[in-house]
């Protein structure tokens, strides 16, 4: 893929298969370690140790449809290409924990691209689950700066009246979080 | 800067429309969206999609995504619903194919030909 928000993309559309209410994507730049963490927590209904052993094999997938999965071994590809690694755990009935792990600085390691896109993205089709997303930037002087965003927030402010798949509203969190993240000087 | 007040404004606003939003007469639009679609550029698709549906104001005209379709080589696909006509696949899109496939077919309910799954060799 040509960006990691594009694995984000891909990589969520499972937390949602698990029926996850809350989907938490947590994206991390340590330019002072040189590491870039993509962390997504979700409380599905997770894997049994059987399924979690051989989740990255790209010849097992829970869909009925085909007998390939190429989310998670497309994103392990991606993180062993820049010296990192992907782990995932998870418990049935709790929930999924997946961490991608990427030298920050490493040639070969694709943009974050917009993150933007894939949240409205992910808003747009997904009714049931809530999304809270956080970047967080250590600076090479090991200072951190925030910015999150949670769908929880947007919908206690909107009421039940108004959906967030109204295009005014996905419109306002693609412009929000583009500022936030540009405020923040990272995303890349 | 985007404040959260903003988003109070934008909601008094579209409250006044959604009543008409709710009537939806079925036009619906489906952007295949697993790692497949994805991978070939699905999310610009379907972002351009709901653009242009907003722009023309088009309240009866719904926007959604489904996993894979089984046709992988072919992505980003766009299926076109319409009441009461057959549905219409859309293989290979991009956003400009996707433009006229709004303004072509779902506005003016002219299939664009050549751009269907029958056209491709």
């Amino acid at each position: 893929m040509k960006e990691l928000s594009l694995h984000i993309l891909d990589l969520v559309q499972n937390s949602i298969s698990a029926g996850a209410t809350l989907t938490e994507i947590v994206i991390k730049e340590d330019l002072a370690a040189d590491w870039l963490t993509i962390e997504i927590n979700d409380n599905g209904h997770g894997m049994d140790k059987e399924l979690l052993a051989k989740v990255k094999d790209p010849f097992v997938t829970s869909r009925t449809s085909r007998k390939v999965g190429l989310g998670i071994p497309l994103m392990l590809a991606a993180c062993q290409r820049c010296d990192g690694d992907l782990t995932i755990s998870s418990e049935v009935n709790v929930g999924t924990n997946l961490t991608a792990v990427f030298k920050h600085s490493h040639i070969d390691r694709v943009p974050i691209g917009s993150m933007a896109e894939t949240l409205i993205s992910l808003i747009l089709c997904s009714t049931y689950t809530d999304f809270l997303y956080k970047h967080i930037i250590i600076n090479k002087k090991s200072s951190l700066s925030e910015f999150c965003f949670d769908t929880r927030e947007v919908k206690k402010l909107l009421g039940s009246e108004v959906p967030l798949t109204e295009p005014d509203i996905l419109n306002w969190i693609k412009d929000y979080i583009a500022e936030g993240l540009s405020n923040l000087g990272g995303g890349i | 800067m985007k404040s959260i007040k903003e988003l109070e404004e934008i909601r008094k606003r579209t409250l006044d429309t959604i009543n008409i939003r709710k009537e939806r007469t079925g036009t619906r639009v489906v952007v295949g969206m697993a790692t497949c679609g994805i991978a070939a550029g699905a999310r610009p698709v379907l972002l351009t999609v709901m653009d242009e549906v907003k722009k023309n104001n088009l309240s009866d005209v719904a926007v959604t995504q489904t996993g894979c379709i089984g046709m992988c080589r072919l992505e980003p696909i766009v299926e076109v619903y319409r009441p009461n006509e057959e549905k219409v696949t859309y293989v290979k899109v991009t956003p400009s194919k996707a433009l006229r496939i709004v303004n072509e077919h779902i506005m003016q309910g002219k299939v664009v030909d050549e751009y269907t799954i029958g056209s491709e060799d």
